[in-house]
């Protein structure tokens, strides 16, 4: 299948797990849905019944708040069946607001930002020592970056020459109360990142090619860590959520659901086509 | 009391972390740039691929800990007790605890006894802070014998854990022969008069105490709490109910650490009269440790003359 239809079917998960449940960090979820996509769908090497191998590549959800993306993923794929997620952010629920390891598929804990590149750091440093093949990828937010401790992690990374290691900045230009440039600076990324030794590319992040593209180039670049700027849209692909603060933690009426899942449905039918 | 042989115990950390490292395949250890004064550089030296120093960045030291133990090592992360705890204690909660890691934080420089270098570096809340947070296990080694025995334990169970050891030579006065259980009190002494709960150094200073007590015909049980949590309820509770008096004595602030877990104990199961001494809610300053366990009435004199005043109010 076409990813960019995956895409628009992991969106539509998103929107019902959202507005089903009440609650959700829907823009950003929207964000990083193509990050995900590409690499749940066609890099890394992760499978639901091998949820402990060792070979295994791993992923760390820094910006912890896009659970519900990652959850519809690791659903779709079948990590576990997607009735569970009915139970989302209930009491007893292990399917929290924000990523646990008591869930099939999600190796770490986080959602407190600024903590997820130090354990990427960790897990990349354990497949040098076991001389394991498998890659290490961690998807930060740019509000994120804000964090001290972000930055300890990426000098760390490139002192350790962590070329097994990937990062994503999942660069909305968006944060919960404002844009970044308004609230803390954070132009350039690109700049911050080779500063500190790290491989950077900066890509349109809403296209899954362009992904694939960055992935599939970090994995060839030695004796560094490579991070990739992925210029997102928060909110993308839900017109009157683009690029609005205000949907950081909205759940859309019903009104706006339906608008919502119509949207996504044409904009997969377009995809439709044009695989034909 | 009659000891001669005084001991570092975090010389006997760095020498049980290069022993474990022969054995324990999976021991990776990281120091945040303190490695001569935590002595992780014994391992360091021995097993370089096994071994990181991370930097001044405590934070990030204690992430990259958690990611080394969900990928299948056992990593010891060492700094010392202000930093570990303070500086890094939300990685310890949400990326260590949180996801029950097995990740073991052996903190030095721990309390007063780091001396001169003043309030700024004396750790007088780290039991406190680290045992409130849930799956933690928090543990105290008394001295230099023990601290082997205790990081023998740390390493083979599984799970998150805080050592917390200590900087000056210090008396050596457990043997080898002594158990070691996590969670399990060991009873030094006995006694019908009063029970006194102490905590790493202040566990000598306690005996020595309960010497001088005995000369005046009182007679003082000496528990060795190494473990604060999970505390050891039963020992607590029946010394209670013997004794009727229970002193605790920590090298700690009197919030949250030793006294508190022991009265948080009493207070539900045997209320009994408690005096608990400790750093009384202030910073600590520059000075030997010698000078500065005096100053804040940690020594066996101010625990003898507490005992005196419980017995004479009672
Ligand atoms: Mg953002």
């Amino acid at each position: 299948m076409d990813l960019r239809m995956k895409a628009c079917d992991i969106r539509t998960d998103i929107v019902e797990i959202i507005h089903r449940a009440g609650t959700g960090h829907i823009g950003g979820d929207l964000s990083v849905t193509d990050i995900l996509v590409d690499l749940y769908y066609k890099q890394m090497n992760v499978a639901p019944d091998k949820a402990a191998d060792r070979e295994r590549d791993r992923f760390v959800l820094s910006k912890g708040h896009s659970v519900e993306a990652l959850y519809a993923v690791l659903a779709d794929r079948g990590f576990f069946p997607k009735e569970d997620l009915l139970t989302y952010a209930q009491p007893g629920s292990k399917y929290i607001g924000h990523p646990n390891n008591k869930v099939n598929g999600i190796e770490m804990n986080t959602g407190s930002l600024g903590h997820g590149l130090s354990v990427g750091v960790g897990m990349a440093l354990a497949g040098r020592m076991d001389k394991k093949k498998y890659r290490v990828y961690v998807v930060l937010g740019d509000g994120e970056m804000e964090e001290g401790s972000v930055w300890e992690a990426v000098t760390a990374g490139g002192h350790y020459k962590l070329d097994n290691l990937t990062a994503f900045v999942d660069r909305n230009r968006l944060q919960i109360s404002g844009p970044t440039e308004e609230i803390m600076t954070q132009d350039k990324q690109e700049d911050r990142w080779a500063a500190f030794g790290w491989n950077v590319l900066s890509i349109p992040g809403n296209d899954i090619e362009a992904v694939d593209d960055a992935v599939e180039l970090a994995k060839h670049i030695k004796n560094k860590p490579t991070v990739i700027i992925a210029n997102t849209t928060k909110g993308c692909g839900v017109s009157f959520m683009e690029n609005q603060v205000g949907w950081h933690h909205r759940v859309p009426t019903d009104q706006e659901y339906e608008q919502a899942i119509q949207e996504l449905a044409q904009r997969r039918m377009q995809y439709a086509q044009d695989s034909e | 009391m009659n000891i001669s042989e005084t001991k570092s115990v975090r010389i006997a950390y760095g020498e049980a972390l290069l022993e474990l490292g022969g054995t324990e395949k999976n021991l990776v250890v990281l120091d945040a740039d303190l490695a001569h004064a935590t002595m992780t550089c014994k391992f360091g030296e021995a097993y370089p691929k096994r071994f990181f120093n991370m930097g001044i960045a405590e934070g990030d030291m204690m992430d990259t800990a958690a990611g080394l133990a969900i990928s299948g090592f056992t990593p010891v992360a060492s700094t010392f007790a202000l930093f570990g705890t303070g500086r890094a204690y939300e990685q310890i909660r949400n990326s260590i605890c949180y996801p029950k890691l097995n990740v073991k934080i052996a903190c030095t420089h721990s309390g007063l006894t780091v001396g001169e270098d003043g309030g700024s570096h004396q750790s007088i809340e780290d039991i406190s802070l680290m045992r409130s947070v849930p799956n933690m296990t928090v543990i105290v080694p008394c001295d230099a014998v023990q601290m082997k025995k205790a990081l023998t334990a740390a390493v083979e169970m599984d799970g998150p854990v805080y050592l917390r050891v200590s900087r000056p030579p210090a008396p050596v006065f457990t043997k080898e022969s002594d158990s070691f259980e996590i969670g399990k009190a060991n009873i030094l002494r006995n006694g019908s008069d009063i029970a006194i709960f102490a905590t790493g150094l202040m566990v000598y200073e306690a005996l020595v105490a309960a010497e001088e007590l005995e000369n005046q015909g009182v007679h003082a049980a000496v528990v060795d709490m190494h473990t604060i949590k999970p505390i050891d309820k039963e020992s607590i509770i029946s010394l209670a109910r013997k004794t009727k008096r229970i002193l605790t004595v920590e090298e700690h602030s009197v919030i949250g650490g030793l006294g508190s877990a022991v009265a948080e104990v009493l207070s539900e199961n045997m209320p009994t009269a408690m005096k608990c001494i400790g750093i009384e809610d202030c910073f600590g300053q520059s000075g030997t440790p010698e000078q500065l366990l005096k100053e804040y009435g940690l020594s066996s004199a101010n625990i003898v003359e507490q005992t005196k005043i419980m017995i004479k109010k009672a």
